[in-house]
């Protein structure tokens, strides 16, 4: 088998699905051995690229290089065959299956019987060779997202592969852990190991590891070149084109009094092993409470004590100073209202229309009948006023793309008074259009003092928005500041767990 | 003879009513094992059963050979769950509401063609006899033991290192925890899912067939007392583990020889009560395994219950 990296290039990429262009002329050069960067929105054809290279589509015109040889990639085994390999945005790892086991059984040649005895040895033969470490033999269900991460990308090695594509491979890190094995990634690639293509949208990264770029915008590749000549600003202007984006709304000066205040709360986590404990935390009307972690730290279970879904072992939890038990009538006459994560999921009845999941919040303050036209009335108000773009009212909702979801829910949520909104993620898979309206109505919230809880596992989102920091991690709050007081690296640390 | 023993009759009785009417319980749960551990959950075992009670006691009779029956109970369980595993195949299908279809059909089925059979009298399986040291009565009886117990029995290990030691059973594993996982692997999960599925249907088959050739030992309408869909609760407790299936059968089976037992020394006293502690069991099991604020440790990840 031969070593070494070696280099992949696309030359004039087409692909078209029906009327659709979703890549357009596309060339790019990964050299041999340099780590290569590929920013874009959503949406613009990153993963149609990355997708054509590894097999899963045919290209419709175009072709590709490997180490400078044409190659035709009919499907992935073909792509592996020529050494390359690509670590998915989720991870495609078994969780009940050991590290040692997803390797061995990744590999094409697995035997049928397994020498559990000689394959432990290989693998530590392999592993002493390698920069970074993971433990073999435990579930994968219990390692750490960065372990995981590192995992796919031993894996990759393991199965000799020598070019490598990176799909947002931390999105799901702290910035300690992505340091760590974006780190290691480029220590590969000097070493001559590997090259990479990476898909990200943190110009933070492409700055700090790659080597070069290439920005692609609507299926065309707008800019590419050595990362050594872009500032920030101009990865952005490419990334953008001549898009503009709704400027944050101003922060008016607004302290109020205490509106939610959640005091010695317990409770199980969602695994049933760990207890969740928060001490004390308070959120003051017009006020912009972020918590900022990584997920599975008891962000949810927190979201879920507040809706209602999930019992309170210990403590209390008081709205404008009275007990709260988050029953649908309490959350109603305290104006509690929630935006959790990946709405269309746990908000929405997805294949009911647009209307009715408007009226969620109001259907049934008044009699024993509903009225249709009032609903409707009422929808098509909301609709306008957050511009969700819908073919009609009555349309399913799941038919509405994620951003008008988004939008449709918030616009539930906020209609009328609301003395507390409590968000979690209210960005993710957003693109930057939806996203800077989607904060500047939470911003808008809080400049008519409402207190908003904010649960975000984007960093920046929480930087930009609170009006104080803090940090969930194993199940506590470890880290309470003022937003000018907070700084980026003991948060990054705090997330982490090793502050 | 019972004045020697005394009271030591009840537990001696308790364990070989458990060895005898455990089998079925371990075949069933064996197969449903294999099916679950691949993604997809087959509630049609006890239709199976039925099928596989009915096909084998009558290739038995026709043929005179147990053996052959049991082959043929096989086959008939194989190709149900062949059906169940091709139908969830297709795009948008709900593999519980199939289960239920089969279950139905499989009974049907085994109702219709089975009805010539009620009256002849097929070849008993073997059993070997465990007790030829005891000069007691109730401890030969107790320790003869089936084949088909020892042969589930080896099967359960069998399966246990399958799933850890062979490519086959990591295949499974992969497939039934993340569909994801097994296509970027270049697995093909349905294919996985339907073999199976089809040998998941060909243990219950088997299972079946213990019913009619050995314990009861005849062919009849009222063969099984929902021994193929208790078995799927059996799975869960087992934590999806051969091992503990082959426990949780023969703990399941004691509980069934429970009121039997009581009755043959003279407790009548509360005698549909003691029939009912195997299903008692089962409602106890599901509901101390149970809990509203955790997920379920062990399930597959592609189980359309644990989603």
């Amino acid at each position: 088998m031969n070593t070494g990296a070696i280099g992949v290039e696309t030359l004039h990429m087409t692909m078209r699905f029906g009327a659709f262009t979703a890549l357009d002329d596309c060339s790019i050069h990964v050299k041999p051995g340099s780590f290569h960067a590929l920013l874009g929105e959503n949406g613009a054809g990153k993963s149609t690229l990355v997708k054509c290279m590894m097999g899963f589509y045919h290209p419709t015109s175009g072709e590709m290089l490997v180490d400078r040889k044409e190659a035709r990639i009919a499907d992935p085994k073909a792509a592996h065959a020529l050494g390359l390999g690509m670590v998915y945005q989720h991870f495609t790892l078994v969780p009940s299956l050991t590290a040692a086991e997803n390797l061995v059984i990744s590999r094409e040649d697995a035997p049928r019987v397994i020498d559990w005895h000689r394959e432990r040895i290989d693998l530590q033969t392999f592993m002493a060779d390698m920069p970074f470490q993971v433990p073999l033999d435990q579930p994968v269900r219990a390692l750490a997202a960065g372990e995981k991460q590192k995992l796919e990308i031993l894996k990759q090695l393991y199965l000799g592969r020598r070019f490598l594509i990176l799909d947002e491979p931390t999105s799901v890190l702290t910035p300690d852990e992505a340091d760590e094995v974006l780190g290691h990634v480029r220590q590969l690639c000097e070493e001559g190991t590997i090259s990479v293509l990476m898909i990200t949208h943190k110009f933070r990264e492409v700055t700090a590891y790659a080597d070069e770029v290439s920005v692609l915008r609507r299926g065309k590749l707008v800019g590419s070149g050595k990362v050594s000549g872009l500032s920030h600003a101009d990865m952005a202007a490419m990334m953008m084109g001549d898009a503009t984006l709704a400027s944050p709304s101003p922060r008016m000066e607004t302290a109020g009094a205490p509106v939610l205040q959640v005091q010695n709360a317990r409770m199980r986590d969602r695994s049933g092993l760990k207890d969740i404990e928060i001490a004390d935390l308070t959120v003051r009307a017009g006020e912009i409470v972020g918590i900022a972690g990584i997920s599975g730290n008891g962000q949810m279970e927190l979201m879920e004590i507040l809706t209602g879904q999930r019992a309170l072992d210990s403590g209390t939890i008081r709205i404008n100073g009275a007990p709260y038990s988050a029953t649908r009538k309490e959350a109603h006459k305290a104006r509690v209202r929630f935006l959790p994560e990946e709405p269309l999921q746990n908000a929405c009845a997805p294949r009911m229309s647009v209307t009715e999941n408007i009226a969620f919040r109001s259907f049934d303050t008044g009699g024993f009948w509903l009225s249709p036209s009032d609903m409707r009335r009422r929808a098509a108000d909301l609709v306008a006023a957050f511009k969700v773009k819908t073919a009609s009212l009555d349309s399913p909702i799941q038919s509405l793309s994620g951003g008008n979801v988004q939008r449709a829910v918030l616009a539930r949520e906020l209609s009328g008074e609301v003395d507390l909104l409590v968000i979690s993620n209210p960005c993710f898979g957003l693109d930057f259009s939806a996203v800077s309206e989607i904060r500047a109505r939470i911003m808008a919230a809080r400049n008519s003092n409402t207190a908003v809880l904010l649960m975000s596992e984007d960093l920046d989102e929480i930087m930009e928005l609170a009006d104080r920091v803090l940090v969930m991690s194993e199940g506590r709050i470890s880290y309470d500041a003022p937003i000018a007081q907070a700084d980026i690296a003991t948060i990054g640390h705090h997330m982490g767990g090793h502050a | 003879m019972e004045s020697d023993l005394g009271l030591w009759v009840i537990p001696l009785a308790i364990l070989g009513g458990a060895i005898r009417v455990s089998t079925p319980f371990l075949f069933v749960s064996l197969g449903e094992v294999l099916t679950e551990r691949s993604g997809r959950i087959n509630l049609g075992l006890e239709g199976t059963l039925v099928f596989g009670a009915m096909s084998g006691y009558a290739a038995a009779y026709l043929t005179g050979s147990p053996w052959l029956g049991v082959l043929a109970a096989a086959a008939g369980g194989a190709f149900f769950g062949l059906i169940h595993g091709l139908i969830c195949s297709l795009p948008r299908v709900n593999d519980i509401a199939v289960g239920i279809a089969m279950m139905i059909l499989g009974m049907g089925l085994a109702f219709y063609f089975g009805k010539p059979f009620v009256q002849p009298v097929a070849p008993d399986l073997p059993s070997i006899d465990f007790g030829w040291w005891s000069d007691v009565p109730q401890v030969r009886a107790a320790l003869r033991v089936n084949v088909l117990f020892i042969i589930g029995a080896g099967l359960a290990f069998a399966m246990w290192w399958m799933f850890r030691a062979t490519r086959v059973g990591l295949v499974i594993r992969v497939v039934g925890d993340s569909t994801d996982a097994a296509r970027a692997m270049g697995l093909r999960p349905a294919l996985i899912r339907t073999l199976s599925t089809t040998v998941g249907g060909a243990f219950a088959g088997v299972g079946g067939a213990y019913l009619s050739l050995f314990y009861p030992g005849s062919w009849n309408e009222g063969i099984s007392s929902g021994q193929g869909l208790m078995a799927v609760a059996l799975v869960i407790f087992a934590r999806w583990n051969p091992i503990a299936c082959f426990g949780a059968a023969l703990l399941f089976g004691g509980a069934g020889a429970l009121g039997p037992t009581l009755q043959s020394v003279g407790i009548s006293e509360g005698y549909y009560l003691f029939f009912a502690a195997p299903y008692v069991l089962t409602l106890g099991v599901l509901i101390a395994t149970s809990s509203p604020s955790r997920a379920m440790a062990g399930a597959p990840g592609e189980l359309s219950i644990t989603k």
